[in-house]
């Protein structure tokens, strides 16, 4: 008898997944027009993979190509640098998107968006970053180029260091950086995704 | 260690905080409490204690609004005379008439039972919810258990 009624008690009480998933998202979004959100984030599909975007008040603070489906080391980073206060919100992802979208059918060549840059950190890194993002579409550096706009043009692996770490690729086109005599250099998210970007843009390596 | 990215705490416990208000406030209300909850932890997340337990903290935030939101319910509702036990099979009572008997016991024991059966709350976790002891949490949990049998008993009774 009492195996019974504790066996029914556990059965399903009606809180189905589905529904669940439901209040999830009507969650974040009500916590979003509390504003209670710091970070909003979407995982998007582009023609070069998914990417996990996050965006703040400030603007896009991260464009992290996803391997192997892990968002939590993205979203652990996230949490640990900018504010724990992060959800799922794709609305709020929805002009990165579309934009992303638009410069991988061959529509866009600069991106109107805000970018936040508080992942950058200063210094050194962050010049680096500037300067990259002022190369044009279609367009190439070299590392030396890039580090001397930097203001040290001998800092050629502190500028690969920092180009590595680009929180927001393809946004700030760190693609665009290559080395002198034609190699290719380095890329997060893999040289043939830098090739795939290169091409895409008509760029003439060096 | 850090706390978590929100999102990631919320669909940890989404489910089981989902079962937990669907058993203290019924499935009707069972939505707005389960917003509230995640909105209210939302505002504290930031300033909780390194090493809090974050599975007793949302089961003890839940536990609360599903009680207030049963509350508000209850004093906004229309008095109708009792219905009648048609809907009840004479020896297997359907889960939702079981759960609305539970939502019928005093409030620590339907805390205690919705928690233990609708959330799987350890008897710690439990305790942390009904602020008493662990063993007490247990004595809450048999007690309720008793009530609920009695209760049906009678209501298979009077089906017959």
């Amino acid at each position: 008898m009492t195996e019974d009624l504790e066996a029914r008690l556990r059965a399903d009480l009606d809180a189905r997944g589905d529904r669940t998933d439901e209040l999830i998202r009507t969650t974040a979004t009500a916590a979003d027009h509390e504003g209670l959100v710091d970070v909003a984030v979407a995982v998007l599909d582009t023609p070069v993979g998914p990417v996990l975007a996050a965006t703040t008040a400030r603007g896009l603070a991260m464009l992290q190509y996803v391997r192997d489906g892990d968002v939590e080391g993205p979203l652990e980073e996230l949490a640990r640098r900018v504010s724990p206060r992060i959800l799922e919100l794709p609305e709020r992802l929805s002009p990165v998107e579309h934009q992303l979208r638009a410069y991988f059918a061959g529509e866009r060549r600069t991106f109107d968006l805000a970018v936040d840059w508080e992942l950058v950190g200063s210094g050194f890194a962050r010049r680096v970053l500037q300067a990259t993002a002022r190369i044009p579409y279609g367009q190439v550096r070299t590392y030396t180029d890039v580090a001397g706009e930097a203001g040290n043009p001998r800092a050629t692996r502190a500028t690969g260091n920092a180009l590595g770490a680009n929180p927001v690729p393809i946004v700030v086109p760190c693609h665009r950086v290559v080395r002198m005599g034609g190699g290719l250099g380095g890329y997060s998210g893999g040289l043939d995704v830098k090739e795939r970007l290169l091409a895409l843009e008509g760029a003439r390596m060096m | 260690m850090s706390l978590p990215p929100f999102q990631t705490f919320l669909v940890a416990h989404a489910d089981r905080i989902h079962r937990l208000l669907v058993a203290v406030a019924g499935r009707q209300e069972a939505g707005d409490a389960f917003q509230e909850t995640f909105l209210a932890a939302l505002r504290a997340y930031p300033d909780l204690p390194p090493n809090t337990d974050l599975g007793a903290w949302i089961a003890t935030i839940a536990a609360r609004k599903g009680i207030d939101v049963h509350r508000r319910r209850a004093r906004h509702a229309i008095p109708v005379a009792e219905p009648p036990e048609r809907a009840v099979e004479a020896h297997e009572p359907a889960d939702a008439a079981l759960w609305e008997e539970v939502r019928r016991l005093p409030t620590k024991q339907r805390l205690a039972v919705a928690g233990r059966f609708g959330a799987d709350l350890s008897y710690d976790h439990l305790a942390r919810v009904l602020d008493c002891s662990p063993a007490a949490a247990r004595r809450s949990v048999h007690e309720g258990l008793t009530k609920l049998r009695r209760r049906i008993a009678v209501r298979t009774e009077g089906a017959r």
